[in-house]
């Protein structure tokens, strides 16, 4: 009887695939019987060619039968004991052997520890049978890793193998090298290796380049002067070498592109032959040919074209040719397409490309299949950052997988919406993001979704009150996972304030901090960040407004003092707290009277283990006994952020030296003058040259900063404690060129730091925006309306317009709802921005909107002169930042809408807005003629959207021709190259890539 | 580094075969595969085929009572890696004609060794499925 028969198959049809459930329980019937049959079977003493005895048949039986975690433990444990007392019997016949040290590695894959039996598999590998060896060799790199003791065993081995006659043994040899030999060990097989590279088995050219792969891994120096050879084996004649080769060239570009430039010519001739089936039938996986190869080749092309218009130039046609040939009906096929997307969003923007990238991002959403959503979802995330206007069209399908069961499609979308947050949109992500943060229990993307809220809310937060409600929620839900910087950022920015003169803002941001904090203090268990803010600022604003009294403060601080006794920190910070709480009373003038409960609770901390506690607790008593001048020179009031000036020179003592002086005590010499001693300055530079010559370090130790600035006593450091350096504030103009990176940049910045000149700007124009979540969530319909109005006129409408339509039929109101507040802001200020890159003057809008505030006469002249670079400029990566450029040029839109009274739907304008308007034309009529025609141009068109739009629409197509020109020609250019060097497909192994790089 | 690791695992979460392309204590490989087999057999086909797990992402396909899981870095192409799990499914297939759970529990070596041939320092190094197992049957051959 046929065991196999018998056996559940998983026959890797499709057909398999689509098992119903039905079948598989059939199926599991009936292995279940088989594993019996089959064991009792084998046991009669069948034997494949790999000789197995009863006994590991048996074993492999009564693993396989196990029902139970424990009880696979138990059979592993007594076969360990069987193991232990049979492995060291002498004389044990090799196939025996062999058998064994397969058995060790079930009881490690299951779980435990065979390190008793490791020198076995160490000595197999010295045996001369071909089949143990390998199998020696399996063993030792699944259970040694590259520091283990026994390598130094191995390498000896190792070496021999390397020389062998029988590259079975050498590819064995070299299987372990990848996975065994580290730093020190290099040296050791590297010339040997390097040999290898020239075998004229294509099987050991192929694992000998990943040899040296590996060593780069491990530490690139040790083979950055054998570089040249993954160049040459990139022409190997076999194609399984070139494809492997990919992968260490593959890292070398990732670590600096710029050497390997003139390599694209070869890897997109090479993609170009595999895309075109020149490769061997066996590459073929499901009628493509050589996917895996193409994959990789396409993420190299994608890093070296990666802002490099030349470069990417290149890539077009292959690329283009791909997205055609690429069957989009099979998962590698779609694999292929998906890889493609990637590389044109890396790459330098293609219009025609992107379209083709955008068409099969819409097949993906659209597709029943989960994987491909997910697929989507990706790309879309990558695209949406060359071209914004794409995630409209998809809002829905967006949506859709937002609200998703499957966690995964969920997780991606987060990814995509905190790709594409803006100011407009900022609300419903955030919340969106809180909500989902409270609804998981993963620690590990807890901690990532928290840093995210708190980086949009600090990027984009359209009020204070929003900001600090946010942070609370973030800080209430996983204040332990998020990082302590975000704690001080949000305590900085709470006594930095963000306007620069605006000082009732600031002061009713901090009463509203102090309100809510007090609010929160109520909750039961809260983290200890977040406790460490709320001392912090109830200490520093707790009694500022008058609205609460120093006792009421204090009481609470006693409260949280004692309620988290076992968090010195936060009772480090409720003391100090209390302490500067006190202070402002003393230098108001009011009598203070200290409660019981902190009387008590210093008398604690006076005797307390922590000599921080006992400082701080000290110098509150002590301050408490001061006059009210002393104390307001010691703790002045909410002078958080004011600099500290430290007098380096201690030049107060100058007086006191002076007296030491007169009566004869020696003047001080500073260390460098001395004589005969050493000087440490020199030596230190000395040192530096020397640094890996030696052993021993000299160079002092770098100071602990973060412990200076913790340990310093709160009352010689005034209240700045948690303020470590002041910054300034931004003058305008910096501010202005340092938040148009930074805008950009939002996503591939991860950076803690609190970004304040972006805060600053954003809340600082807060006055014309007041109410952005109203008019997100109420004016729906309207801005609906606009976006279809405005799409008749705009290239890629017609999709949008149908979706738009199928929505209004079968989409419920809470979808549009969420649609309209996460893309209907975008949606319009994304066309806008659209229009602004298009017509192309973007630099010129920038400096326009800005011009009420500076100087208008620059800003004309600004026009003139910057228009022609502009036009080439489109679509550059730099220029993707449409962010800056888009929201003065909402601005303005806001501003002149009210006069001109086209879309009185919009809600933008206030009446903040209402009343600068007319200022602003009054300015634009006072320009000089040339810039007045043109500014005039720009006004009628945006008091007029579809002109606008006609406007943008011809210049596109004039940038679509522009670029196009050089392409084609170019890529013919390439063609023909290719053409002539290419080799004919029909020989058997055709000599692909000799010719490419000569 | 692409791949971190390869397991199949059968549906009552037993490993029958692990791979990994870094370092990881026993302790450590115990701990990860009982936490990622438990997400992935608790998803159900409509589900992706992809699971995020600590810094990896889990790219996974079940044929009938196993399951084959594959650790990739974030930046991997996900729906290539579910397709080389199916390439090495057929490979297996080509070499043991219908290929059960059973045959790899009984040639744990053989699936270690095409899996040596496919995958070297986490990159797939080989898609011919003639050159993944020539060295395979030469080694049959000879004993």
């Amino acid at each position: 009887m046929d065991a196999k028969s018998y056996a559940i198959c998983f026959k890797p049809s499709s057909s398999a695939l689509k098992r119903s459930n039905t079948t598989r329980n059939w199926y599991r019937v009936a292995k279940l019987e088989q594993l019996k049959t089959i064991g009792r079977e084998l046991t009669k003493g069948s034997q494949g060619g790999f000789y197995q005895s009863k006994e590991f048949l048996d074993l492999v039986k009564s693993i396989g039968e196990a029902r139970s975690k424990a009880e696979e433990d138990r059979i592993v444990l007594s076969e360990i004991e069987t193991l232990k007392r049979r492995i060291s019997e002498p004389d044990i016949p090799k196939r025996k052997m062999k058998e064994y040290i397969i058995r060790l590695v079930y009881v490690e894959m299951l779980g435990h520890d065979a390190s008793f039996g490791y020198i076995h598999a160490v000595k197999m590998i010295h045996d001369d049978s071909l089949l143990v060896k390998r199998t020696g060799y399996l063993a030792v790199t699944l259970f040694l890793n590259e520091d283990h003791d026994l390598i130094i065993l191995i390498v000896n081995t190792i070496q021999k193998d390397l020389k062998s006659d029988n590259y079975l043994v050498v590819c064995a040899a070299l299987n372990a090298v990848c996975k065994l030999i580290n730093e020190e060990t290099i040296p050791a097989v590297l010339p040997q290796i390097v040999e290898l590279l020239a075998h004229p088995k294509e099987a050991v050219r192929k694992k000998a380049i990943m040899a040296l792969h590996r060593f780069y891994q491990k530490s690139p120096s040790s083979v950055s002067h054998l570089v040249s050879n993954f160049r040459k084996r990139l022409c190997d004649n076999d194609p399984g070498v070139m494809g492997a080769t990919l992968c260490p060239l593959f890292d070398l570009i990732t670590n600096d592109v710029n050497s390997y430039k003139d390599l694209v010519i070869s890897f997109v001739s090479i993609l170009k032959q595999v895309a075109e089936r020149r490769l061997p039938k066996a590459y073929d996986y499901h009628q493509m040919p050589a996917p895996f190869i193409q994959i990789k080749l396409l993420k190299i092309l994608a890093l070296l074209g990666s802002s490099d218009k030349q470069a990417s130039e290149n890539m077009y046609t292959v690329v283009g040719d791909i997205f055609r040939k690429c069957d989009s009906s099979s998962n590698i096929g779609n694999a292929v397409l998906y890889e493609c997307i990637c590389c044109v969003s890396s790459i330098y923007p293609n219009p025609k490309l992107l379209e083709s990238a955008a068409d099969a991002i819409s097949r993906f959403l659209k597709s029943d299949s989960h994987n491909l959503k997910y697929m989507g979802i990706d790309a879309l995330g990558r695209l949406i950052k060359i071209s914004p206007e794409i995630a409209e069209q998809h809002q829905l399908a967006v949506i859709d997988c937002l609200e998703d069961p499957d966690d995964t499609l969920k997780r991606k979308t987060f990814e995509l919406l905190y790709k594409m947050t803006k100011s407009t949109n900022v609300e419903v992500i955030v919340d969106r993001m809180i909500d989902y943060m409270n609804s998981i229990n993963d620690n590990h993307y807890k901690t990532e979704i928290a840093s995210r809220c708190v980086e949009l809310a600090e990027q984009f937060a359209p009020s204070n009150q929003w900001f600090i409600q946010t942070m609370n929620k973030v800080f209430e839900h996983a204040g332990d996972l998020v990082n302590i910087k975000v704690a001080h950022n949000l305590m900085r920015l709470i006594a930095e304030g963000f306007g620069e003169d605006d000082d009732t803002a600031d002061s009713q941001l901090r009463s509203s901090a102090v309100e809510s904090y007090l609010h929160i203090l109520g909750e039961p268990k809260l983290p200890s960040v977040f406790l460490q803010v709320i001392c912090w600022v109830l200490g520093e604003y707790g009694t500022a407004d008058g609205k609460y009294s120093a006792s009421y403060i204090t009481g609470k601080l006693c409260d949280v003092a004692e309620a988290y006794s076992n968090d010195e920190t936060v009772k480090a910070y409720a003391v100090t707290a209390l302490m500067k709480i006190y202070a402002f009373e003393i230098a108001a003038g009011r009598k203070v009277d200290m409660l019981p409960e902190c009387h008590s609770l210093m008398e604690e901390f006076l005797a307390s283990h922590s000599t921080d506690l006992q400082q701080r607790a000290y110098e509150l008593q002590a301050v408490i006994g001061l006059d009210a001048h002393a104390v307001e020179s010691i703790l002045p009031s909410d002078a958080s952020c004011e600099d500290i000036e430290v007098d380096k020179a201690l030049s107060f003592l100058n007086d006191y030296i002076q007296e030491a002086i007169e009566k004869g005590a020696q003047p001080y010499i500073p260390e460098s003058e001395r004589t005969g001693m050493l000087n440490i300055s020199n030596f230190r530079n000395q040192d530096h040259h020397e640094a890996s010559s030696h052993g021993l370090r000299f160079e002092a130790y770098e100071l602990p900063k973060q412990t200076v600035q913790a340990r310093i006593p709160p009352a010689s450091l005034a209240s700045t404690e948690l303020v470590p350096v002041p910054e300034p504030m931004y003058p305008r103009e910096s501010y202005q060129t340092t938040t148009v990176p930074s805008v950009s940049s939002d996503a591939a910045s991860t950076e803690l730091k609190l970004r304040l000149d972006g805060v600053q700007k954003r809340w600082g124009r807060q006055t014309h925006f007041p109410s952005t979540s109203t008019s997100n969530s109420t004016s729906l319909k309207t801005v609906n309306g606009i976006t279809q109005v405005d799409g008749s006129n705009t290239a890629n409408s017609r999709t949008r317009e149908t979706y738009d339509s199928r929505k209004q039929v079968e989409i419920s109101p809470e979808k549009q709802k969420l649609a309209a507040s996460l893309f209907g802001g975008p949606s319009k200020t994304e066309k806008k921005s659209a229009t602004g890159h298009k017509s192309s003057k973007p630099s010129s809008h920038m400096v326009k909107s800005h011009a009420p505030k500076s100087s208008m006469e620059v800003a004309s002249e600004k026009t003139s002169v910057q228009q022609p670079p502009d036009l080439l400029d489109f679509g550059e990566p730099t220029v993707k930042s449409t962010a800056p450029s888009l929201d003065p040029f909402k601005d303005l839109e806001g501003l002149l809408e009210p006069t001109t009274q086209v879309s009185s739907a919009v809600n933008h304008s206030s009446t903040a807005a209402v009343t600068k308007s007319p200022d602003i034309m009054g300015l634009y009529t006072e320009t000089t003629a040339g810039a007045h025609h043109k500014d005039s141009d720009i006004l009628s068109g945006l008091s007029n959207p579809p002109m606008t739009n006609m406007v943008g629409g011809t210049t596109t197509m004039q940038v679509a021709q522009s670029s196009k020109g050089p392409n084609l020609k170019d890529s013919l250019e390439k063609d023909a190259l290719v053409r002539q060097m290419g080799v004919t497909p029909s020989s058997q192994n055709p000599n692909l890539f000799k010719d490419i790089l000569g | 580094m692409g791949i971190r690791f390869i397991l199949m695992v059968n549906k009552q979460g037993q490993t029958r075969l692990a791979q990994y392309y870094e370092w990881l204590t026993l302790e450590e490989r115990r701990a990860l595969e009982g936490e990622i087999v438990r997400k992935c057999l608790a998803r159900n086909e409509q589900q992706c085929s992809f699971v995020e797990h600590r810094n990896y992402k889990i790219v996974y396909r079940r044929y009938a009572s196993l399951f084959f899981l594959v650790g990739v870095d974030n930046d991997e192409n996900e729906l290539a890696i579910l397709e080389f799990i199916h390439l090495l499914v057929e490979t297996m297939d080509r070499h043991f004609g219908n290929v059960c759970e059973l045959d790899i529990m009984f040639h744990l070596e053989k699936a270690h060794f095409m899996l040596e041939e496919m995958v070297m320092n986490g990159s797939i190094v080989e898609t011919s499925k003639a050159n993944i197992l020539s060295p395979i049957q030469l080694m049959d051959k000879a004993s």
